[in-house]
């Protein structure tokens, strides 16, 4: 039984076949196997056990896929590449481990990517992202010249010094399953082996979402969501809750990336509307090792803020 | 003598980075061996993705004894100076020597210092060297980063040889210590390599499937990426840079050519080759007739089981990027440049001058005067201020919001798919020319209008609110625009007023700077600079030509001479008349003040007459500047900037012979000012050419 099971799995031919592989893989390197968070973010490194996780000394290892949203990607499901919603598969390991690069190849592997069929290679790619006041160093990863993965090694987040610095995995799920698979286009993925396509479940999904994300959705209430979430964010602040005040920063983030796809933000407030979304992710990190700071210095004490 | 190898292993290093590097590890690791007193042969240093190596031949196993002594303090110096001597030295007062120095009694600390074994020297010398490895940006990793103060590196370090001879120098920074073994290539070797050491290196490495000399990586690069070409009946487009990127990114480079759909190829070839570059690092290939083909040539870092795997993969990248380029290509022109060029009203160009639009409504006029004023000969007005008002439309354009090194490229192109005029066209294209050092001139009116009204409008505007450069701070690329306007002016023989004011000298420093290349002297731009009133930069620089061809006569050459005595002599005498200290200020034109009625008297009057018998080479000197003069300005106002020499150079004998004859200094009073006088109308005659004063030598 246990042997038919594992004969069905097949992640070169389904897309949650390579998720489960990818799953199984992490968690016998001792990650977490966490869910999505229940809310809308533009990239995983917004989830809390990437941006709050990573401050701090103690370990954390986990992985997690993350539904992304992206409004201005949208194209009304008609480019076979480009999404306004995504996966990202997420893997975090602080401290960095020595042989990361080693794991995160055999990881390829056993979703099907034979390093002697295909060319890898890590090209310099340095990232940022001054929303979280973070940056880190490492490469985009490459696969016959498709970038695959994002490797990166943070060294500071939400303005404070990565002690001791994580090393962040983001696969790109569909691109790499699209590669995979050998399809061109995203909606022809096979998402299992019993004939759904990503398609049949996203499809209209991509159609009527980049209708509401660019035609539709009632700017007024999303400059009110976005005063809102920005007021309730320092509230949180003001009450010393920097979990619930980072969770209306992501809010204020992704309301702010939907004003972008309905065009009525000019050029000269959007530096603004960063700003104010860059203070929140910020006030929140910096509420967060307010909390924590203490604790952590007694219990490593070679550890400062 | 034993040859010295060091391997430093790294996770991919950077390929932009590693030029850099190999020259950073061979200065540091000269210096140290220097500091250490160990000789050495010759230094090779090899970079790949995953190493930096150097090799030192001929390292000798023990440095040389050596004695050092150091001069301290005079005998009877405070203690504390004393004290502070020894510490400073490292030893002790007794150990100290007293010593004659020019007849003083002198303290000397003499230290033997014996020799080292060079194994020690090395195993010191290489945590230093990483310590001290200045790269751009340098990260921390895994648990040491708990600290503070963990190493930094490029990228995680994870191992060292170190092999002097045949025997390991045992030596550890960041918790790597060094060992005998490496790694192979990533995936074709898998396990430790063990390394014998310099002698054995490359070669036990290349069985592994890595070639540790860059070098010859390249080599191989450019070989089989044309090869490739070749076989496809095509001609591979040599592109150094990334010749050098993808022999920085493979330790065992495949160049590989593939195929993508003929149908992007009405994409304009700039876009086709710089997406396949900066994205993928592909080179392109032009077909028999010289034109953009549809391959490209990509180089895997593997020796493939099936290449065609790896090809159609890199293919489908390239579609890919391509599809999206076409897509802006087609939805750009949607949209005319002028309803394009509305947009820019939404963008700053600077807080204190306006919009992007703002700046193209002022370029468009000046660029339409310039015509006008035919100071751009055969540029059309309306032609001349369409292609200006339009220049800058493609910056809203979406391709050059992928690719901003294609503005101007981008919108000549949509310019002449919308059938604007090609003088429109082009000059949109070629507005932002010349930007490099090497880059074209453009000579076409229109786009000369635009590009110089582009510039000049840039300077104008910064220097207006007082942004100007700064030591290496030059925000707006300020220097650059001038260089520019420079090469526009002199390229085309613009007259025009370039400047006025700080502006003027800012070009003036400019010129001095890229004249510098065309080996003209600085000082002689100066010396005419000094004159004031010079902003025609043709003129100026045919003047210039002149007097340093002058220069470098032996006329010229004695002139100098006898100018600068005649100021010697003027400045130790203290003699001052007015016309110098006007012409001092270097704002006004000096012979202008001849027309003066307050000082043109004084001018006409100096040296002319004299209340004694002239001596015959004074006499002489007076009737050469009574010809010179006239002659000089004469030729000035005419632009003949060689006659205007000669008639200096007439001066030369007659100056000679005053000094060798006459007594400036004579008891007589009235003879004296009458002498001095004279001098100072010969430095006056010189002046009206170029400021000698300015000229070296």
């Amino acid at each position: 039984m246990r042997h038919g099971a594992a004969m069905t799995r097949d992640p070169t031919r389904s897309f949650q076949d390579m998720i489960l592989a990818l799953h199984d893989f992490w968690s016998a390197k001792g990650c977490l196997i966490l869910q999505p968070y229940d809310m809308r973010m533009g990239a995983g490194t917004f989830h809390p056990a990437t941006t709050l996780r990573a401050l701090g000394p103690e370990p954390w290892n986990a992985a997690f896929v993350q539904p992304c949203r992206r409004p201005t990607d949208g194209r009304y499901g008609e480019n076979p590449n480009r999404l306004q919603h995504y996966y990202q598969y997420q893997v975090i390991l602080k401290p960095s481990p020595p042989d990361i690069q080693d794991w995160y190849l055999e990881s390829l592997r056993t979703i099907g990517i034979d390093p002697l069929k295909h060319d890898i290679r890590f090209v310099e790619d340095d990232w940022e992202s001054p929303t979280l006041g973070a940056w880190g160093l490492g490469w985009e990863v490459w696969c016959d010249g498709m970038e695959v993965t994002q490797f990166t090694y943070f060294q500071q987040m939400g303005g404070y010094d990565c002690k001791p610095v994580a090393g962040e995995l983001t696969y790109g799920l569909e691109r790499l399953a699209m590669y995979i698979q050998g399809v061109d286009n995203v909606y022809d993925l096979a998402f299992n082996t019993n004939g759904v396509s990503y398609g049949a479940v996203f499809l209209e999904n991509e159609r009527q979402m980049s209708k509401w994300n660019f035609e539709v959705a009632d700017t007024e209430a999303l400059f009110d969501l976005f005063r809102k979430a920005a007021a309730e964010c320092r509230l949180c602040l003001e009450n010393g809750l920097p979990i619930p005040a980072y969770e209306q920063a992501i809010e204020a983030s992704h309301v702010f990336n939907l004003l972008q796809a309905r065009g009525v933000i000019s050029v000269q407030e959007r530096a603004s509307y960063m700003g104010q979304v860059r203070d929140l992710a910020r006030g929140s990190c910096e509420a967060y090792m307010a909390k924590y700071s203490d604790q952590w210095a007694a219990a490593y004490p070679e550890w400062a803020a | 003598m034993n040859d010295f190898l060091l391997e430093l292993q790294s996770e991919e290093i950077p390929a932009r980075m590693q030029a850099g590097a190999r020259a950073d590890l061979e200065r540091l690791f000269r210096q140290q061996m220097a500091d250490a007193g160990v000789t050495h042969g010759s230094i090779e240093v090899f970079s790949g993705p995953r190493r930096l190596a150097l090799i030192a031949r001929d390292m000798p196993a023990r440095t040389e004894a050596v004695s050092e002594e150091a001069k301290g303090p005079p005998e009877g110096s405070p203690d504390q100076a004393v004290d502070g001597f020894c510490k400073k030295n490292g030893v002790t007062r007794a150990q100290l020597e007293l010593r004659d120095v020019k007849g003083r009694m002198t303290w000397f600390a003499v230290k033997d210092i014996p020799g080292r074994a060079v194994s020690n020297v090395l195993a010191e010398a290489i945590p230093a060297i990483v310590r001290a490895f200045p790269w751009p940006k340098s990260m921390r990793w895994g648990k040491a980063s708990l600290g503070t103060d963990s190493l930094r590196w490029v990228r995680p370090l994870s191992g060292i040889v170190a092999i002097l001879g045949e025997d390991l120098v045992a030596c550890e920074v960041g918790g790597v210590a060094s060992g005998y073994a490496t790694l192979g290539h990533r995936f074709h070797h898998s396990g430790e390599v063990t390394i014998g050491g310099a002698h054995d290196y490359a070669e036990k490495l290349r069985c592994c499937h890595v070639i540790v000399d860059h070098e010859e990586r390249q080599d191989l690069v450019r070989a089989k990426a044309r090869e490739a070409a070749e076989v496809a009946g095509l001609r591979l487009m040599d592109d150094e840079g990334l010749v050098i990127e993808n022999a920085g990114l493979t330790e065992w480079p495949e160049p590989l050519l593939g195929r993508f759909d003929e149908g992007y190829l009405d994409v304009p070839p700039e876009v086709i080759q710089l997406t396949a570059r900066t994205n993928q690092k592909y080179f392109v290939c032009q077909d028999a007739g010289g034109k953009l083909a549809n391959a490209f040539v990509c180089t895997a870092n593997i020796r493939a089981v099936d290449p065609e795997i790896i090809v159609d993969g890199n293919r489908k990248v390239l579609a890919a990027r391509l599809s999206d380029a076409r897509f802006f290509w087609e939805l750009d022109q949607k949209t005319t440049l002028a309803d394009h060029a509305r947009k820019l009203e939404r963008i700053t160009f600077h807080e204190k001058l306006g919009t992007v639009a703002d700046k193209v409504q002022r370029v468009a006029k000046l660029a339409r005067w310039l015509a006008e004023q035919g100071i751009v000969p055969g540029a059309d007005p309306d032609i001349t201020e369409m292609a200006a008002l339009l220049c800058k439309a493609d910056l809203v354009t979406e391709m050059v919001g992928e690719f901003p090194e294609l503005q101007g490229l981008m919108g000549g192109y949509y310019a002449r798919a919308e059938g604007l005029p090609d003088a429109v066209a082009d000059a949109i294209r070629d507005h932002y020319k010349p930007v490099g050092q090497g880059d074209d001139v453009p000579t076409a009116p229109v786009s000369v209008a635009v590009s110089l009204a582009d510039k000049l409008d840039t300077l104008r505007s910064f220097f207006a609110i007082e942004e100007k450069p700064t030591g290496s701070k030059d925000p707006f690329a300020l220097r650059r625009a001038a260089l520019a306007v420079i090469r526009l002016v002199t390229a085309n023989g613009l007259r025009m007023a370039v400047a006025d004011g700080d502006l003027l000298e800012f070009f003036a420093d400019r010129l001095k700077v890229q004249q510098k290349e065309a080996g003209v002297r600085h000082d002689l731009i100066d010396a005419i600079f000094a004159l004031g009133g010079e902003d025609d930069l043709v003129r100026l620089l045919a003047r210039v030509h002149a007097l340093q061809s002058f220069m470098a006569t032996e006329d010229g050459a004695n002139l100098l001479a006898g100018y600068k005595r005649a100021g010697n002599i003027l400045k130790k005498e203290g003699y001052e008349a007015p016309n110098d200290r006007i012409a001092q200020t270097g704002e006004e034109d000096p012979l202008s003040l001849v027309d003066d009625p307050d000082v043109g008297f004084i001018v006409a009057e100096r040296g002319r007459a004299a209340h004694y018998d002239r001596e015959p080479a004074e006499q002489a000197l007076v009737d050469a500047l009574d010809r010179a003069e006239p002659a000089a300005l004469a030729a000035i106002e005419g632009e003949d900037f060689a006659a205007a020499m000669t008639a200096l150079a007439s001066l030369r004998a007659p100056i000679d012979a005053f000094f060798d004859d006459v007594t400036v200094n004579d008891p007589d009073a009235a003879k004296r000012a009458a002498r001095l006088a004279l001098l100072s109308r010969f430095v006056a005659a010189v002046h009206k050419v170029a400021d000698f004063s300015r000229i070296e030598g």
